[in-house]
C-alpha cells in the first residue's frame, strides 16, 4: 500500500521527467576551463549554445587542473553515468574509451559538414580517428612552446629584455639582485612543461621528432639531448623555493605584477593577461619557441560525446559538435581563451600582437609538431613528470643519471 | 560450539545467521574477490581498462625499477614508524596527565580531540598554511626581527616526510589519547591504593602494572593507528602532493595515480598487490600470535 504509493510518485516522476525532456535536453558538459580566461571562454560557448534555442548547457566545471578533472571524468562514463559533453585534451586521453566504444561516432555530421576541408592543421582531426570514425572536436590549438616575459621587470633590474632563453639566463643574477624571481614556476606539470618546451626549442626540430616518432633511444641518450638537459638544470637554479604547489595562474600573476620575471607555459597564459586588462608588446611580452626555435606543437582541447540511452541527447550532442567548428564560435571562443581557432579560414584581425605571432608561426606546417599528448600515453608522459619533477626539486641529482633514466623510459614507450 | 541443546545445529540461531550473511557475503564478494581480482590484473598489461594479457612479472619488474615507488615505501616507513611510536607515547602520557583528576578536564579532552573530527584534507591544508614558507611559521619568526630565519620544512625534498608526520600527529594523538584514557579509567582504583601502600613510584606503577594492563587498549589502538598509516593519501595530497619533486609521494598515492591518472592498471595493481603483501607479512604473523591462543583463555574478550 505504502509502496504502491511510493512506486506511483517514482513512476510519475520518472515520467514527467522524461516527458520533459523530450523536444530539449538539457546537455551536461564538464570541463575544467576554471581560472579567469578559460571560464570566460568557457561562457562564449554555453553564451552561444543556448542561443540556438531548445537545448540547455549545463556547465559541470570541475576545478584543479585536467589531472584532478580527467580521472572524475573517466570514472563516470566507465561508471556508466556519462556526461552529454566533456572536454578533454587532443591526444590520447580518451583512446582506450573510444576503443571500447562508450563514445559517439561523428562520422556522419563530419563527412556533411566537410571537416576535413578546413581543420587545419589536418593532423588535429587525425587524433580524433579511430579506425577512420570521428569521435571527437577539436576546438582550439594550444602551443607549450611560449614564454612569457614582463619586461619591466627586466628594466628595474637594469638588465637588457631578453630575446631569447641564453639572454634571459644571463639577466638572472642581476633580477636575482633586485629580489625578483627570474623563472615563475609551479607545481609538478609545470615543470614538466618547461622541460617540454625545452626540448622542442632549444633541442630542435629533428631531435623532438626522433624522441615523440621513432621513440629513439640513441636521440634520448644523444649530447644534443643532454644540452637540454643542462639548460632545465639551469632552470632549476632560476625558480624561487615557494613553487611547491603553486598554481599555474598563481604563477603567471606573479609576472604580471612583476614579481617575477618570466614564465614558461601554454598560450593559455595568454587569457590571464587578457582578463588582467594588459597589452602584449608593452606590458607584457612573449617569445614563442624561446626565441631560438620558432616552433610549436598543436595539442589543445578537444570535445568528446559520451554515448548516451536518450537519443534527445545524442542529437544535442550533434547540435553541439556542429557549433563548435563554426567559423563564429571558433573566433569569439578563441580571442577569448588566447589560443589559435582550428579552422584556416576564419578572420583573426582582432587578435593581439602574441597571437598573430602564433599565427604566423603556423602558417608554415614545417613548423608545427605533434604534441606530447599525441604522441606518448598518459603513462609514459607520468613517468618522464615524476622524473622532471625529482629533477628539478632535487639539486642533487646529475644531468647524467637524469638522461639514463630518460633514455629507460624513452625505451619502454609504446 | 557443541551444541547439543537443540537438534539441527545449522538451524540453531538462525535470525542471527540470516542477519549475518549480506556481511559474509560482502567480505566474500568485495574483500576476497576484489582481492583476487587485484593480484591477478597485476600481472596483465591493462591500460585504463582491464585485458587479460598476461606479461608475467614485467609489472613487478618495472615497478621496483621506479624512483618514485622506492621513495614512496621509504617514506611510509618512515611515516609508519615515527607516527606508530609518537602517537602511543605522546597518546599516553597525555592520558596519563589527564587522569590526575584535574580541573577543566572536559575542556582538554574535548581540546586534543578536536583535530580527529577534521578531515586530513582539511588538516592537510591548515598545516600547508602554517608551514609555507611566505605565509606560515617562518613569515612569522622573521616578522619578530630573525631575518636569516629558515623553516624549510615544505620546501625542501629532505623534511617534507615530516612534516607530513606532524600533521599527522596533530590530528591522531587526540584519538589515542581518548583510547587511552578510558584504558586507564578502567584500572580498579584498588590498585592504585595496593601500588601506593607497597611504596612504588607512579612512573614505577605504570610502567610495570598498569601498561600491562591496559595490553588490549593498546592492541585496538595499534590496529587503528596501522590501519590509517597504510591507506595514508588524503594528507600528503592536501599537504604537500607528492612534493616538492617526488620527496613526499607515498605508496597509496602511487596506486591512485597509474591507475586513474596515468591509465595503466597493470601497474597500479601490482603496486597495490604490493602493499597487500607488506601489510599481511607483518599482520599475520602477529595476529596469529596475539588473537588466537588468548581469546581461548578469555583474556582478551572485549
Amino acid at each position: 500500500m505504502r509502496y504502491r504509493s511510493v512506486l506511483t510518485a517514482l513512476a510519475t516522476s520518472t515520467f514527467l521527467f522524461t516527458a520533459s525532456q523530450a523536444g530539449a535536453a538539457d546537455l551536461e558538459v564538464t570541463h575544467w576551463w576554471t581560472s579567469g580566461g578559460e571560464a570566460a571562454a568557457a561562457k562564449v560557448l554555453a553564451e552561444s549554445y543556448d542561443k540556438l534555442g531548445g537545448d540547455k548547457w549545463v556547465d559541470g566545471a570541475i576545478a584543479g587542473s585536467g589531472s584532478t578533472a580527467r580521472p572524475i571524468i573517466v570514472s563516470r562514463i566507465l561508471g556508466g553515468n556519462p556526461m552529454g559533453a566533456t572536454q578533454l585534451n587532443t591526444g590520447r586521453d580518451a583512446e582506450d574509451l573510444v576503443k571500447a566504444g562508450l563514445m559517439t561516432d561523428l562520422t556522419e555530421l563530419a563527412t556533411k559538414e566537410g571537416w576535413a576541408d578546413f581543420i587545419r592543421p589536418a593532423k588535429l582531426l587525425d587524433a580524433c580517428k579511430y579506425e577512420g570514425k570521428i569521435y571527437c572536436v577539436p576546438v582550439n590549438i594550444h602551443s607549450w612552446q611560449w614564454m612569457w616575459i614582463n619586461p619591466n621587470a627586466f628594466k628595474e633590474a637594469g638588465a637588457a629584455v631578453p630575446t631569447n632563453w641564453n639572454e634571459f639566463v644571463a639577466a638572472a643574477p642581476k633580477l636575482k639582485e633586485k629580489g625578483i624571481i627570474p623563472l615563475a614556476t609551479g607545481d609538478a606539470w609545470q615543470i614538466d612543461g618547461v622541460f617540454r618546451v625545452m626540448l622542442a626549442n632549444l633541442g630542435g626540430k629533428d631531435l623532438y621528432l626522433k624522441i615523440m616518432d621513432e621513440k629513439s633511444t640513441e636521440a634520448a641518450g644523444s649530447p644534443e639531448m643532454k644540452a637540454v638537459w643542462q639548460a632545465f638544470a639551469d632552470a632549476r637554479d632560476l625558480a624561487d623555493p615557494g613553487y611547491v604547489g603553486r598554481q599555474w595562474n598563481e604563477a603567471t600573476s606573479l609576472v604580471l605584477t612583476g614579481k617575477a620575471a618570466g614564465q614558461i607555459m601554454g598560450d593559455w597564459a595568454q587569457g590571464e593577461f587578457g582578463v588582467a586588462g594588459k597589452v602584449a608588446g608593452t606590458d607584457y611580452d612573449c617569445l614563442p619557441g624561446l626565441g631560438v626555435h620558432p616552433v610549436l606543437d598543436t595539442g589543445g582541447d578537444a570535445f568528446y560525446f559520451p554515448k548516451n540511452a536518450n537519443p534527445e541527447i545524442t542529437k544535442a550532442q550533434l547540435k553541439l559538435a556542429s557549433m563548435l567548428v563554426s567559423k563564429e564560435t571558433q573566433v569569439a571562443f578563441n580571442l577569448a581563451k588566447g589560443s589559435l581557432p582550428i579552422r584556416g579560414d576564419v578572420d583573426m584581425q582582432t587578435a593581439n600582437a602574441c597571437m598573430q605571432k602564433g599565427i604566423k608561426i603556423l602558417a608554415d606546417s614545417n613548423n608545427v609538431l605533434p604534441s606530447y599528448e599525441q604522441a606518448f600515453s598518459s603513462d609514459t608522459q607520468g613517468q618522464i613528470e615524476d622524473l622532471t619533477t625529482e629533477f628539478f626539486a632535487d639539486k642533487s641529482m646529475t644531468v647524467e643519471d637524469a638522461q639514463a633514466r630518460y633514455v629507460e623510459i624513452i625505451g619502454e614507450a609504446k | 560450539m557443541a551444541g547439543s541443546r537443540r537438534p539441527f545445529a545449522p538451524l540453531r540461531n538462525l535470525n542471527a545467521k540470516i542477519a549475518a550473511v549480506p556481511m559474509i557475503v560482502t567480505v566474500l564478494v568485495v574483500f576476497v574477490g576484489c582481492t583476487l581480482w587485484t593480484v591477478v590484473y597485476s600481472f596483465t598489461s591493462s591500460r585504463s581498462l582491464p585485458t587479460l594479457d598476461f606479461v608475467g612479472m614485467d609489472q613487478y619488474v618495472r615497478l621496483f625499477r621506479t624512483s618514485r615507488w622506492t621513495v614512496s615505501l621509504k617514506n611510509l616507513a618512515i611515516f609508519g614508524v615515527l607516527s606508530l611510536s609518537f602517537s602511543l607515547v605522546l597518546g599516553f602520557i597525555l592520558a596519563a596527565l589527564m587522569d590526575q583528576k584535574i580541573r577543566f578536564e572536559n575542556t582538554f579532552r574535548t581540546i586534543f580531540l578536536y583535530p580527529h573530527a577534521l578531515s586530513f584534507i582539511v588538516t592537510g591544508l591548515v598545516w600547508q598554511w602554517i608551514l609555507t614558507p611566505a605565509y606560515g611559521v617562518q613569515k612569522v619568526v622573521r616578522d619578530l626581527g630573525f631575518e636569516t630565519f629558515t623553516f624549510p620544512i615544505l620546501t625542501d625534498g629532505r623534511f617534507t616526510i615530516y612534516a607530513i608526520v606532524i600533521a599527522g600527529l596533530w590530528q591522531g594523538t587526540g584519538l589515542v589519547m581518548a583510547l587511552m584514557l578510558a584504558g586507564l579509567r578502567n584500572i580498579d582504583d584498588e590498585i592504585w591504593k595496593a601500588a601506593r601502600v607497597d611504596g612504588i613510584p607512579a612512573w614505577k606503577t605504570y610502567l610495570f602494572i598498569i601498561i600491562p594492563m591496559m595490553r588490549p587498549v593498546f592492541i585496538t589502538t595499534l590496529v587503528i593507528i596501522s590501519a590509517t598509516i597504510v591507506k595514508v593519501y588524503d594528507l600528503v595530497v592536501a599537504l604537500t602532493n607528492g612534493g616538492p619533486g617526488i620527496s613526499s609521494e607515498v605508496p597509496a598515492k602511487y596506486v591512485y595515480d597509474l591507475m586513474f591518472s596515468r591509465g595503466n592498471l597493470g601497474q597500479g595493481l601490482a603496486a597495490s598487490t604490493i602493499m597487500l603483501t607488506t601489510v599481511l607479512i607483518i599482520l599475520v604473523p602477529w595476529a596469529l600470535l596475539e588473537f588466537r591462543p588468548r581469546y581461548r583463555k578469555g583474556e582478551v574478550s572485549k
